[in-house]
C-alpha cells in the first residue's frame, strides 16, 4: 500500500471555485469587492518550484485539473490514498472572519468536488488561527468526517505555534486524533528569518527549513506534547536532512538551560522521535548513498518519515518520488505503516 | 579507597564549599540543609570546576508555568553549560544513570575520634574541639 | 595536555591518544570594558557626553539586559571572573592567566560584542564607538600580548562609514579581520552591503559574522519565541539564512577572493542547507542568473566556520560524517571564552581526529584564513 501524504489540489480563485460555497454574506463582499487572487506568497503559480512541466494543466492553476491529477497523482505513482493540502490563503487574511468564511469555503469545497469524487482522496482540514476560537468551531465542524485527517496550519505565522493561546486547538485536535499538519509557506506577517527579507524567492524557499526548526522548538519546549500526548505534529514539505543537527543543538540546549521549561523530562530528540513525523519530498539528500544511510542513522527512527510527492509541486524528475538510496526497510514503512499510525483516521472508513 | 581528612566543618560555611586535594584529587566539598557532599572538582561533561556551580533547588514540573522546587541549594547548575547534578551522588539530573559528577562518601567526626587514626590528615593539625570531614577517595 | 579526567563514560577517551602539545588558534575570544571611560582615549568629547546621557540604544526592550535572559551573569562561566574584579573578559592578565597560558594558545582573535556596538541605532554613535572600540582592543589587550589580534568592527547598516573605517584600520595593519553583525537590517548579501565587501577584498582581510545584532527582526519567521533556548538555538538558524543569502545573492561570485568566516554559529546545521541549495538549485536557477556555479561550490571555497559550540551527537561516529561532510580544512576552532557555551579544546571534539586534522582544526586552517606567517 502506499499513502500520499502531501499533494495540492489547485482552485482557481475565491471568486471562481470558492463562490458556491461561501455564505451569503461572504459571496456578496466577494463579488462586489472583487476580493480574490489570494495565492500564496510563497506559492506563485508560474514559478517552477510549483508545477512541474509535465505536470502543469493546459489551462488554469496547476493541481486544478482533477482528472489530470486523478491519472498522474494517483494512478501514475500508484498511490491508494493521496491526503490533499490546499495552499490557498484564506490563512493569511488578516480579518479573522474572513478567515474563517474562506476557510469553510475551502474545506466544503475540497469535501465535494475531490474527497466525494473518489474515494483515495483524504484531507487536511485548513484552519483559520487567527481566532483559535474559530479555528476549533471550524475543526469541530467537520471532526464527524473521517476524511478529514489532519489539520493545516502555515509553517510561518503570526506567533510561534507552541504559545499558550493555540493550546485550545490542540485539545480538540487530539481529542479527534487530527495531527496537526504545518506546511511550508507563510503569512508574511514579518520576515522570514531572523536577519530581514532576502532579496529572491530561492531565499524564501531556502528560509523555510528554519522556519519548521522555530516551530518544532516551540512546540517542544513550551510543552505541548507533554499536555497533549496523543497529539503528532506532521511536517510537510520541509526539506528532512537539516533534522538530525536539529536535534542535537536542541538536546544539548536543553541540557544547560532546563531550568526555564522543568516541564520538558526528557530530551527534545526523544520526544520528537514519538511525536514529529516529516514528508520525504524534498528532502535535501545528501549527494551519495553513504551520506543518506548516515543521516537516516542519525534520525535515530524508522517511523519519522511519511511518503509524499508534493504534487503537483517540482521536487523531482522521473517516476521515483522515493528519495535516492532511502534504505529499503525505511521506504517501507514510510509508504503505508507510517502514514497509518500517523493518521489514525486514514484507518476508518469514510 | 583510604579515608582522608579533608577540611574542619568549621571551614565551610552553609551554602558555601571548600576545595582539597585529597589523594591526589581535587576534591570539593559542599556544605548544604546540614550536610556535607564531596564531588570530584570537574564536570564530567567538559572539566569545569564544580566549586564555582550555582547552588540550586532541585526544580520538577508536571504541567507548563509549574516550578515545583524542593531541596533547596542541593543541585549544582555546572558553571559552564549548566548541566544539573545531584550534589549528594553526584548524578546528573538529564541522565542520571550514565553521565554522572564523581561522588565521595563523606563522614563527620569529632576531632578526638580521629587522634586515635588510621586516617590520613592534611594540611592542618586535628584538634578535640572541631568536627571534621572526613572524605573516602 | 590531556589530564587524566575521572569520567564515568568513556566518550571522551579518544582524546587520550593525543600526545603531542599543539599551539591553539583560538578564533572567538571576547574582550570586555572594564568601564566605559576606558574608551574616552579614542572617543570625541561629543560622544563620551552621549554615551553617558543617551547612552547605548539598540533595538532591545531593556537599556542594561537582554530580554532573553542568559544561562549566567553576563552569558559567562561562573569561573571566568577576575578576582581583581571586574566583568568577565575585561582583566587581561586573568584571561592569560586562566586561559591563554594553559591552553598554548598561538593566537587568539577577538570578538567584542560589548555595548552592541554593531547595531546601534543611531549610525554616527555607532561609527564612533566601532572606531574606539577598534583602538581599545588594540591598545588593552592585542599590544600588551601580541598573541591576540584584534578585529575591525563595523556598522554593516552604514556601510559608508563602515568602508571608512575599514580603510582607516587596514592602514594600520593591525587587524586580522572585519566583523559584521549576522542580523542586521537586510540579509548580508544584499546589496547594500557590497561596499563592504569590496573594502575587505582589497584590504585583503576575511569578513567575520560572529552571532548576534540586534537588526530588527524577531528571532523567528514567526515572532519572538518564549525562552532563552529558543533565542539561543535561533543563532544557527540566522547563520544558515545568512550563509544562504550571500551565496545566493551572489558575493561569493562577484568578489572570489573574499573570506567569510562563520563565528560561534556552531556547525552542525552547514551541511543540509549547503544541500537544500544544490537540491533547489536548478529550479530557481533562471531567478539567480548571477550564478555561475552550484551553490556549494561556494560554500566550499569561500566559507570558514568556527567550531563553537560545538555539536555534540550521543555517537562519535555521527559528528565525524558532519566534519567530513564540511571538510575539516573549512573548521576552524574557536573556545568563545569566557562565555557559558565555552568549549574546551581538550574536550570538545568527542570523536576520533588523526594528528594532522588535529593540527588543521586547532591552528594551520585558521593559520591560513588569517595568514599568521
Amino acid at each position: 500500500m502506499q499513502i500520499d501524504c502531501d499533494v495540492h489540489p489547485g482552485l482557481e480563485g475565491t471568486r471562481t471555485t470558492l463562490l458556491p460555497y461561501l455564505d451569503d454574506h461572504w459571496k456578496e463582499q466577494v463579488v462586489s469587492r472583487a476580493i480574490d487572487g489570494l495565492d500564496l506568497q510563497s506559492y506563485p503559480p508560474s514559478m517552477p518550484l510549483c508545477c512541474r512541466p509535465d505536470w502543469r494543466p493546459k489551462k488554469g492553476k496547476p493541481g486544478s485539473d482533477f482528472e489530470q491529477f486523478k491519472a498522474q497523482a494517483l494512478d501514475g505513482f500508484g498511490s491508494q490514498i493521496a491526503i490533499c493540502n490546499v495552499l490557498y490563503g484564506a490563512q493569511a487574511v488578516h480579518d479573522p472572519y474572513m478567515a474563517l468564511g474562506f476557510c469553510r469555503a475551502i474545506n466544503d469545497w475540497i469535501a465535494a468536488e475531490w474527497l466525494s469524487r473518489d474515494p483515495r482522496f483524504r484531507a487536511s482540514i485548513v484552519i483559520p488561527l487567527q481566532a483559535p476560537d474559530l479555528a476549533i468551531e471550524e475543526i469541530e465542524r467537520l471532526a464527524n468526517d473521517h476524511r478529514f485527517v489532519s489539520i493545516l496550519v502555515l509553517a510561518q505565522g503570526e506567533d510561534l505555534l507552541g504559545r499558550r493561546q493555540y493550546w485550545p486547538i490542540y485539545k480538540v485536535a487530539e481529542r479527534h486524533n487530527l495531527p496537526l499538519a504545518i506546511h511550508a509557506g507563510s503569512q508574511y506577517r514579518m520576515a522570514p528569518s531572523s536577519i530581514g527579507w532576502p532579496s529572491y524567492r530561492y531565499e524564501y524557499y531556502l528560509a523555510e527549513s528554519q522556519a519548521f526548526q522555530s516551530q518544532l522548538l516551540s512546540l517542544i519546549l513550551e510543552g505541548v506534547f507533554g499536555k497533549f500526548p496523543k497529539l503528532k505534529v506532521v511536517l510537510m514539505e520541509s526539506g528532512v536532512s537539516w533534522l538530525p543537527a536539529f536535534m542535537w543543538r536542541a538536546n544539548k540546549t536543553w541540557k544547560g538551560v532546563r531550568v526555564e521549561v522543568p516541564w520538558v523530562e526528557r530530551p527534545p530528540a526523544d520526544i520528537m522521535r514519538d511525536h514529529v513525523r516529516l514528508t520525504t519530498q524534498p528532502f535535501d539528500s545528501p549527494p551519495d548513498r553513504a551520506g543518506v544511510e548516515q543521516l537516516i542513522e542519525q534520525i535515530g527512527s524508522d517511523k519519522m518519515l511519511l511518503f509524499s510527492t508534493d504534487y503537483p509541486h517540482w521536487q523531482f524528475d522521473g517516476e521515483e518520488p522515493v528519495p535516492p538510496h532511502i534504505p529499503a526497510s525505511i521506504a517501507k514503512r514510510m509508504c503505508a505503516d507510517n502514514p497509518l499510525e500517523t493518521f489514525p483516521r486514514l484507518q476508518t472508513t469514510a | 579507597m583510604t579515608r582522608h581528612v579533608a577540611a574542619k566543618t568549621s571551614d565551610i560555611p552553609p551554602g558555601g564549599n571548600k576545595v582539597v586535594t585529597v589523594g591526589g584529587r581535587e576534591i570539593v566539598i559542599f556544605h548544604v540543609n546540614g550536610e556535607f557532599f564531596a564531588l570530584l572538582n570537574r564536570c564530567p561533561h567538559e572539566g569545569a570546576p564544580l566549586s564555582h556551580a550555582a547552588c540550586v533547588a532541585h526544580l520538577s514540573s508536571s504541567e507548563p508555568g509549574e516550578f515545583k522546587r524542593s531541596r533547596i541549594g542541593e543541585l549544582l547548575r555546572c558553571p559552564w553549560h549548566g548541566w544539573e547534578f545531584d550534589m549528594r551522588t553526584g548524578q546528573s539530573y538529564f541522565d542520571p544513570v550514565h553521565t554522572k559528577a564523581r561522588s565521595y562518601p563523606v563522614i563527620i567526626t569529632p576531632g578526638g575520634e580521629l587522634a586515635e587514626g588510621p586516617y590520613v590528615a592534611e594540611t592542618f593539625p586535628v584538634t578535640v574541639d572541631e568536627s571534621y570531614v572526613l572524605v573516602d577517595v | 595536555m590531556t589530564d587524566v579526567l575521572d569520567r564515568t563514560d568513556d566518550r571522551t577517551a579518544p582524546q587520550k591518544d593525543a600526545r603531542t602539545r599543539l599551539k591553539i588558534i583560538d578564533c572567538d575570544i571576547h574582550p570586555s570594558l572594564r568601564s566605559v571611560d576606558d574608551l574616552n582615549a579614542f572617543l570625541p568629547k561629543r560622544w563620551q557626553e552621549h554615551l553617558k546621557t543617551f547612552g547605548s540604544h539598540i533595538r532591545n526592550p531593556f537599556t542594561s539586559t537582554t530580554p532573553y535572559p542568559r544561562s549566567s551573569p553576563l552569558l559567562s562561566r561562573r569561573d571566568s571572573w577576575p578576582p581583581t574584579g571586574g566583568r568577565p573578559g575585561s582583566d587581561l592578565a586573568f584571561m592569560q592567566k586562566q586561559h591563554l597560558d594553559p591552553f598554548d594558545v598561538e593566537f587568539g582573535i577577538l570578538q567584542v560584542l560589548d555595548l552592541g556596538v554593531l547595531s546601534q541605532v543611531n549610525l554616527e554613535f555607532g561609527a564612533a564607538l566601532q572606531h574606539a572600540i577598534n583602538e581599545w582592543q588594540y591598545e588593552f589587550f592585542a599590544r600588551p600580548d601580541p598573541r591576540l589580534k584584534p578585529s575591525i568592527l563595523v556598522g554593516q547598516d552604514d556601510p559608508v562609514a563602515a568602508v571608512a573605517e575599514i580603510e582607516r584600520c587596514a592602514a594600520l595593519g593591525r587587524h586580522v579581520q572585519i566583523n559584521i553583525a549576522p542580523r542586521a537590517n537586510e540579509p548580508l548579501g544584499r546589496r547594500k552591503y557590497w561596499p563592504i565587501y569590496a573594502a575587505a577584498e582589497a584590504a585583503g582581510l576575511p569578513i567575520g559574522m560572529h552571532t548576534g545584532g540586534y537588526g530588527g527582526h524577531a528571532p523567528t519567521s514567526s515572532g519572538w519565541p518564549s525562552f532563552y533556548n529558543e533565542e539561543h538555538h535561533s543563532n544557527a538558524h540566522s547563520m544558515a539564512a545568512m550563509l544562504s543569502s550571500i551565496v545566493i545573492e551572489g558575493v561569493p561570485e562577484r568578489f572570489p577572493k573574499l573570506k567569510f568566516v562563520v563565528i560561534e554559529g556552531g556547525f552542525g546545521w552547514v551541511p543540509a542547507i549547503t544541500w537544500r541549495m544544490d537540491q533547489h538549485f536548478e529550479r530557481f536557477r533562471s531567478e539567480v542568473p548571477h550564478l555561475k556555479r552550484k551553490p556549494s561550490d561556494y560554500v566550499r571555497e569561500s566559507f570558514w566556520f568556527s567550531t563553537q559550540p560545538s555539536e555534540e551527537p550521543d555517537n562519535a561516529k555521527h559528528l565525524r560524517s558532519v566534519l567530513e561532510w564540511i571538510g575539516i580544512d573549512r573548521l576552524l576552532f574557536a573556545s568563545d571564552y569566557p562565555h557559558w557555551d565555552f568549549d574546551d579544546p581538550r574536550f570538545a571534539f568527542k570523536t576520533p581526529l588523526t594528528e594532522a586534522e588535529r593540527k588543521q582544526l586547532f591552528n594551520s586552517n585558521a593559520r591560513a584564513v588569517y595568514k599568521f606567517d
